[in-house]
């Protein structure tokens, strides 16, 4: 881990691997609070910082890994120039993010829908959400929030 | 480990439900349980108490989706009560007060049934 705590420009990287189980879940928000904290950014903003992240995991757990607990969820967090971007990587099956529609809450508690809101979560809370393949058999999507915002 | 509570108490015919803690995708089906309960017991009048809730994910908010309607079929509904700004704040930003009646305190919520 780099660190230079003494400027606003700020320099670090962190990792955490776990395993896909969704008591899991509260680790991986303690350990995006630590970071996204020791970043800068104010208490509301580490909260959605938060909640973005554990969404994202969440959609993993239940959709690429199908709630099987062997599967890894491997986060990697960065600081550079204010920018806070966690790339969040998995290897379970592949999730085309174009076929997720923006959910309508009214369609939503007709139709008895409660998936979907996640995707949606993150796009809000966060300034960019990225979703790519990096190899054949992995996922990532990463979250960037810029200590400006 | 994130520490969730749920607990069930009657208030005349109205069943209030005490949220505490951290709702997420882990301790959802806790309160999925208590929903089940109530309709087992046709119970369908409820308040859910947020005043001890510290946090919340889609995977708790998809609670309340999933069994409002039922609730409202046989007349009854989920109503909300003190829940903290940061809790409400992501409600809001899925469209729920459209949808459901937000209220400071659980005596209102309860009055609300009465009338």
């Amino acid at each position: 881990m780099k660190s230079n705590l003494n400027s606003s420009n700020k320099i670090f990287e962190k990792e955490l691997l776990v395993k896909s189980t969704t008591d899991n879940l509260a680790k991986i928000r303690e350990f995006i609070k630590a970071a996204a904290a020791e970043s800068g950014f104010s208490d509301e903003v580490v909260g959605k910082i938060i909640l973005a992240v554990d969404e994202a995991c969440t959609n993993i757990i239940k959709h690429a890994y199908k709630y099987s607990p062997e599967g890894n969820i491997f986060i990697k967090i960065k600081l550079e120039n204010g920018k806070f971007t966690i790339s969040i990587t998995d290897e379970g099956t592949h999730f085309d993010p174009n076929r997720v529609p923006e959910p309508n809450l009214r369609q939503y508690y007709q139709q008895k829908r409660v998936g979907g809101l996640g995707m949606f979560l993150m796009k809000k809370l966060m300034d960019e959400v990225k979703y790519s393949a990096p190899s054949e058999n992995k996922n990532q999507v990463v979250l960037i929030k810029y200590l400006s915002s | 480990m994130a520490e969730f509570n749920v607990n069930l108490r009657g208030v005349g015919p109205v069943s209030v439900i005490d949220v505490k803690g951290y709702l997420d995708a882990h301790t959802a089906p806790e309160l999925e349980n208590v929903f089940n309960k109530l309709l087992d017991q046709r119970q369908y009048k409820v308040v859910v108490n947020f005043d001890e809730l510290k946090y919340i994910s889609s995977a708790g908010l998809g609670v309340f989706m999933a069994y409002v309607e039922t609730m409202r079929e046989n007349q009854g509904d989920i109503k909300f009560s003190n829940m903290k700004e940061n809790v409400y704040n992501i409600f809001d930003l899925l469209g729920f007060p459209i949808l459901y009646e937000f209220f400071k305190e659980e005596t209102e919520a309860l009055q609300k049934f009465s009338s």
